[in-house]
């Protein structure tokens, strides 16, 4: 019964982090939108090419953020989550 | 004249001496004390020891002496940049040194205004630590930025600062400003207010993490590869790891390098953004301009 329930708690934790990481399509369509822009600009105007590029990184990391929010979600669910989980239904038996 | 040239490459031997004894300092700690562990596995900052504290034990981790190496390793390149600095005279490090003082002045120029021109040095120091941090993993070193203690205590310090020029005009102006643009939006702004420092800290260390725990992924997929290619071969040639020599380098131009940097500068950046964007200017104008008509 106890290999169960830890197979299960292992699991779930893969699935949720799995699940978390969907949040990535937000952050690639943004920066990607970003870009695509960014380029038309500099087509367009190639003299302020500096300026529009340092501009795209900031906006970019701007957008990246919801990302990595669900990253170190995953990343906590992977390597923290099933010991925490594990011990804390040690301490209940 | 002689004596003062020996002084003079005596204290350059010194300041050089202290950008690398930290960084030989901690790889050999690394080599020492690391514990030996079975094959590539993703690990957290090692804690070297607890000083036993009456409300709760503090940890020395490894970030924390990492980040205080960094801090030495900046001083001595600023000494060692502007040691011998005079009027005049073109030497290669003084250029260097003012090249680096004129573009951060330019980039605070341009993102704060002109209130928040002796901005400078504060915003070069957050550069240099988070760039130099990050920059540490070049050594095979654990980069202090992919902790989220010591990313936090940067992100509260820049709150600090940006609550303290929010409250410049007053306490009730402060207060005031939760308010705007309508009363009912009060508990969105005091979220928004709380999110800042948090969803800046996270900015930066998950992106130097996830290139950390990238890398170890790729290290880890590689050896398992190259033990399939190779396995069958008898003795120690099995165990060549073949495929991870040279690959997991490339990976780390961009995570390292490109990354740090560029995670740098948008500290920087957001940094001067936030607290410039929340100083009141034109309350701050009208005020001054008050109390120079009254005296």
């Amino acid at each position: 019964m106890l290999e169960l329930a830890i197979g299960i708690i292992l699991g779930c934790c893969a699935l949720g982090a799995g699940m978390a990481m969907i949040a990535g399509i937000g952050p690639g369509i943004g920066e990607g939108n970003a870009v695509a822009k960014a380029c038309e600009a500099i087509g367009r105007q190639p003299e302020s090419k500096g300026a529009v590029t340092s501009t795209m990184l900031m906006g970019c990391a701007i957008a990246e953020t919801t990302g990595l929010y669900a990253l170190v979600i995953a990343i906590l669910l992977i390597f923290v989550a099933p010991g925490m989980l594990v011990n804390i239904l040690m301490s209940v038996i | 004249m002689q004596s003062d040239m020996k002084k003079f490459k005596l204290f350059d031997i010194l300041f050089i001496s202290m950008i690398i004894i930290p960084i030989v300092c901690l790889i050999l700690l690394r080599v020492l004390v690391y514990p030996v562990s079975e094959g590539i596995n993703v690990t957290g900052a090692l804690i070297y020891f607890t000083i036993p504290m009456p409300i709760q034990d503090f940890p020395v981790t490894e970030s924390q002496v990492n980040s205080l190496a960094v801090l030495v390793m900046l001083f001595g390149l600023c000494l060692y940049l502007t040691h011998g600095i005079r009027k005049n005279v073109n030497v290669k490090r003084t250029v260097l040194a003012e090249w680096i003082v004129e573009k951060v002045e330019g980039l605070v120029k341009d993102n704060m205004g002109e209130f928040f021109s002796t901005f400078g040095p504060f915003i070069a120091a957050v550069m240099g630590l988070s760039g130099f941090s990050s920059l540490l993993a070049l050594f095979g070193l654990y980069a202090p930025t992919s902790d989220i203690n010591i990313v936090g205590g940067w992100a509260i310090l820049v709150f600090f600062l940006i609550t303290y020029y929010k409250a410049i005009c007053g306490p009730v102006q402060y207060l005031k400003s939760f308010t705007e643009p309508v009363a009912l939006l009060t508990p969105i702004n005091l979220i928004s207010e709380i999110a800042t420092p948090i969803s800046m800290a996270f900015r930066h260390y998950g992106n130097v993490l996830s290139g950390s725990v990238i890398s170890v992924l790729l290290a880890a997929g590689l050896q398992g590869l190259s033990a399939m290619v190779l396995g069958w071969l008898p003795g120690f040639l099995g165990e060549i790891p073949l495929f991870r020599v040279g690959i997991p380098a490339v990976l780390s131009i961009y995570f390292d390098i490109f990354s740090g940097c560029l995670q740098a500068f948008i500290f920087a950046t957001l940094t001067m953004m936030y607290v410039s964007s929340g100083f009141p200017q034109d309350e701050y104008e009208k005020r001054r301009l008050k109390k120079a008509q009254k005296s």
